[in-house]
């Protein structure tokens, strides 16, 4: 590896899940549901039908454009990509191709790597239209053209990856931008993320910059999940070293490979003249469309505080740690409920210990997301303030979260079920203890002889209360009592 | 025959006043279908269950008609006259046939077309040739060949048609109708059966032009499935006809329409040419100011190889859906790529897989700037000149083709010894440009009718149709029915 350079360049395919429609077509957009329900003449093809672009989904796309930074073209124009295959009923796919402009070209993004701001440029972002999905058994196939047609938003990079580390936290980036912008659920369990990569290893003493002195370009089809990716990288890097160390890289031909998931390995397809040709054109069904800057501009403005924002007003204005803020905006359901938690008056401090410990280890431990578990940001405000006011105690209040979930009941409700309220009110326990303290007088002279007598006396009171006396109130009252006497 | 060869406005006047009913008309339609049917072969299918309708003050109401069968029609087989289509029954109907129906239209029958619209002589479709109801030797042109041949023979006052090169206008000129296709996007082409996008348009043919005027108005509208369409709910052309064109400018192409151009020509070609001259000689005696005009020889020549290029790109993946999986005869194999091969070589003619090989060579990656972009070039080229002709003019006038309609046994064809080309397929400017365009008969060449055409700028097809008709009114042949000439 030390003698090597890697590049890597990726193309990330991203569904817009967040519009109700599909993109030329009025079927639903919806992974969920029966397969082959929402479907439209349109998406299986029949004769006749004519694609009607989504507004919405090109709003969405022009709005990734912008937060990449990309350049949006005068027109609107959408091309057909020809080819034949079985989850594509018109024969052809609705994309966009560099030429004439997509919806962004040209931009960069920063992102961060193991803490280090690292950029990325890119070639271009364009909208187009999903293939159905097929499953493959051993003697037969099954084709849901649900997903035929789910608008897709496909992200074409520069190599400027050097690692699979760096390859990985620009697509969690990415994955974060479309989630906080509303652009999409971006989970790749739903596949609604796939990528392809591009690799090739180059002697580390030449000039990167120069593009002749590249290596052979392989690119890696269809990984679908981002250890899917690091693994591919990793294993091609190995394998493209391998062949540079036993004198076969030369002979290596410019092609593309799969990777394969069972093996871990990547798996040779077709080589640079087996390339297709895709025998684009523009779209005749679709009118040519005039970008008008204002839209542009509306767009621009409507886009949402994205994680980085929010991490930053985390870090600087709640006075939170940069590894607790991280945390906190990786997943936007999960940034979503803590300031939502903060809306409704939780100290930013209290609530994200609660966030990052209790609820994310809750939640990681059993594979959930936020919204499956019982718990509302209201919910949580309410069990802090049972904390603070000292009602309960910090101790009883994690019990309290586990039972809301299992008895799906409000703090509250679950306070009383248990009987837990604290006793938190001195003229409730001042008289109680005074009575004490006055049935034990002999053990006041041993504490003015230097004997810890105090835990005797909280003693006394926990079991008088059953436990419900808030701790640091009678603790106080004590001492207070003892040092009258 | 006694009802099924008048105007529409003369059936709607009858049925209105009670001297018909919608249901004797449509008994009148089929039968003369299934005449016609034995005949001349026009049709893929006869509906003969078609039931009668309310008559109401829209003139189509209760009135039988044709669709081509390349309209998707819910319940009623729509084949695109294509074995690959052959048992396809549609579940929705195209946008304008609704509109027809909406107006109270009753379709009768389905017409035979050249497979998918591709080809203009009438004889590829999957049910045989069209023969002309006027010379059954000679064929319909087409690719509307059913529709146009129905109309002449007076099956009914109207079909709809498509046109993607002159599919309307010629099959019109030889039969001795009219055949109109007003400006792109007026009519929907949702549930049309695609053959060139950009180029299809869709549209009408009768016996004369305030008939097709009121089709038109009928299947017209904007529609949320077609994002090509405009509103034109402003746009009353039967209502805008009052033969007024005393103001008027048309010209005339010298280059398509000087005898001398044609110094071999046959004598059908030059009486075609001197018909057209005395149609002119009409205009001017209407008021309107006529004057010959010159375009470049080079541009002009160009043509048709334009339409070549980019019709079969268009088809190639147009026709792409068309894999016997969804829909269609599926084909037998171990594989899909083998179902999908053996489907589309049994399915398709020669012809159309002809065009497809064409259509594909000039995508590819290698040849696609030398053809594709170069004929998407010319094309605007092309548009742009007639553009500035209709800055000074009204419409461009020009013959159909080279005279009257063409012997099917091509062996027999006396071909013109001189470059005829752009006058043969002028008319695809009307479709590079999306123009309104619409052929009416002008007299008879070896005793067959032959026809002219009137094209104007985009968006102006009350103007179109207002000189077409004001020249309609001088001449002999509105309303004419064909009479087998041998």
């Amino acid at each position: 590896m030390d003698k090597y350079k890697v590049l890597i360049g990726l193309e990330m395919h991203c569904e817009i899940s967040e519009t109700n429609t599909k993109v030329f077509s009025s079927a639903e957009n919806s992974y969920k549901d029966e397969p082959n329900s929402n479907v439209r003449p349109v998406d299986l093809g029949f004769p006749g039908t004519l694609p009607v672009v989504n507004k919405e989904a090109v709003k969405k796309a022009l709005m990734a454009s912008i937060i990449l930074n990309c350049k949006q073209p005068e027109f609107i124009y959408f091309e057909r990509k020809n080819y034949y295959y079985p989850d594509l009923p018109k024969g052809f796919q609705i994309t966009q191709e560099t030429k004439p402009a997509p919806v962004g070209i040209y931009g960069e993004l920063e992102y961060e790597c193991n803490g280090e701001m690292k950029k990325a440029r890119i070639n271009n972002i364009h909208l187009e239209e999903d293939a159905a999905s097929t499953d493959h058994y051993s003697r037969y196939s099954t084709i849901d053209y649900n997903r035929a047609g789910v608008p897709l938003l496909e992200l074409v990079t520069y190599p400027d990856f050097r690692s699979a580390d760096e390859a990985v936290a620009f697509l969690e980036t990415m994955r974060r931008i479309y989630q906080y912008a509303g652009i999409s659920e971006a989970d790749s369990r739903k596949g609604q993320v796939r990528c392809d990569v591009n690799v090739s290893i180059m002697d580390k003493d030449l000039d990167e910059t120069k593009e002749e002195n590249w290596g052979t370009k392989v690119e890696i089809k269809n990984v679908n999940s981002f250890s899917g990716v690091r693994d591919a990288i990793n294993y091609e890097i190995e394998r493209q070293i391998e062949a540079k160390e036993n004198g076969t890289y030369d002979e290596m031909e410019q092609q593309t490979r799969r990777w394969d998931e069972a093996s871990m390995t990547t798996i040779y397809m077709r080589g640079k003249v087996d390339a297709i040709d895709y025998k684009y054109f523009v779209e005749p069904n679709i009118p040519k469309f005039k970008l008008a800057e204002s839209w542009v501009e509306e767009i621009r403005k409507s886009i949402p505080v994205l994680a980085n924002e929010r991490k930053h007003t985390y870090i600087e204005e709640y006075g939170l740690s940069n590894y607790d803020a991280t945390i906190l905006v990786k997943e936007k359901s999960i940034s979503d409920f803590y300031e939502e938690t903060i809306k409704l008056g939780a100290d930013p401090k209290t609530s994200s210990n609660w966030m990052t410990t209790v609820i994310l280890g809750h939640l990681n431990k059993y594979e959930l997301e936020i919204k499956d578990i019982y718990l509302t940001p209201e919910y949580l405000v309410e069990l802090i303030n049972l904390v603070e006011k000292g009602d309960i105690s910090s101790k009883q209040s994690k019990e309290v979260f586990y039972k809301i979930l299992e008895d799906k009941k409000s703090p509250s409700e679950i306070v009383k079920s248990l009987g837990m309220k604290q006793i938190g009110d001195e003229d409730t326990l001042r008289p109680m203890i005074v009575k004490i303290i006055e049935e034990h007088l002999d053990l006041i002279e041993e504490y003015r002889k230097g004997r810890n007598v105090f835990d005797f006396f909280v003693g006394q009171v926990m079991k008088q209360t059953r436990g419900q006396a808030n701790p640091s109130l009678t603790a106080k009252i004590i001492k207070e009592e003892i040092d009258k006497r | 025959m006694k009802y099924m060869t008048k105007s529409i406005e003369e059936l709607h006047a009858l049925l209105k006043e009670g001297k018909v009913t919608s249901k004797e008309l449509i008994k009148e339609s089929l039968e003369r279908s299934h005449e016609v049917q034995e005949k001349y072969n026009a049709f893929v299918t006869i509906l003969d269950d078609a039931k009668e309708v309310e008559v109401t003050d829209n003139l189509l109401s209760g009135i039988p008609y044709g669709i081509k069968d390349n309209y998707s029609t819910k319940g009623i087989l729509s084949t695109g006259s294509s074995n690959t289509l052959k048992d396809y029954v549609p579940f929705f109907t195209a946008t304008s046939i609704e509109n027809l129906e909406k107006a109270g239209a009753v379709a009768v029958n389905k017409t035979v077309l050249d497979e998918f619209g591709m080809g203009g002589t009438g004889t590829t479709g999957h049910t045989g040739t069209v023969l002309n109801p006027w010379d059954k030797e000679r064929m319909c042109a087409g690719s509307s060949a059913g529709s146009a041949c129905a109309v002449a023979a007076g099956v009914y006052p109207y079909a709809t048609g498509s046109d993607t090169g002159d599919s309307i206008r010629k099959p019109a000129a030889y039969c001795g109708i009219v055949g109109y296709k007003p400006t792109y996007g007026m009519i929907s082409r949702y549930g049309l059966f695609p053959f060139a996008s950009s180029l299809d348009h869709a549209g009408v043919l009768s016996r004369n032009v305030k008939d097709a005027a009121i089709v038109i108005d009928n299947m017209k509208g904007i529609d949320k499935n077609d994002m090509t369409t405009w509103d034109s709910k402003d746009v009353h052309l039967y209502e805008s006809i009052d033969g007024k064109v005393e103001d008027k400018k048309l010209c005339y192409i010298k280059e398509i329409c000087d005898i001398e151009n044609y110094p071999n020509a046959s004598l059908e070609l030059k009486e075609h040419l001197e018909n057209f001259n005395k149609a002119l000689e009409k205009c001017k005696k209407l008021g309107m100011e006529v004057e010959e005009v010159s375009v470049d020889k080079t541009l002009l020549n160009a043509l048709a190889s334009v339409y070549v290029v980019i019709s079969c790109a268009e088809a190639t993946s147009n026709m792409s859906n068309l894999t016997g999986i969804i829909f269609g005869p599926r084909g037998e194999g171990d594989n899909y790529i083998d179902m999908m091969k053996n489907y589309r070589t049994a399915g398709f003619s020669p012809l159309i897989k002809r065009r497809f090989v064409i259509g594909s060579y000039v995508l590819q990656a290698d040849n696609k700037d030398r053809y594709f972009h170069n004929a998407q070039r010319v094309r605007r080229l092309l548009v742009d000149t007639w553009n500035k002709l209709f800055e000074k003019y009204d419409a461009v006038i020009l013959p159909v083709g080279s005279g009257p309609a063409k012997l099917l046994d091509g062996s027999k064809t006396v071909l013109e010894e001189d470059d005829t080309t752009a006058l043969e397929e002028h008319l695809q400017i009307g479709n590079f440009g999306g123009f309104p365009s619409i052929t009416i008969p002008d007299g008879f060449v070896s005793n067959l009718p032959v026809g002219l055409n009137i094209t104007g700028k985009c968006y102006d097809d009350a103007n179109v149709l207002n000189i077409a008709y004001a020249l309609e009114s001088v001449m002999d042949y509105k309303d004419q029915i064909a009479k087998e000439v041998k």
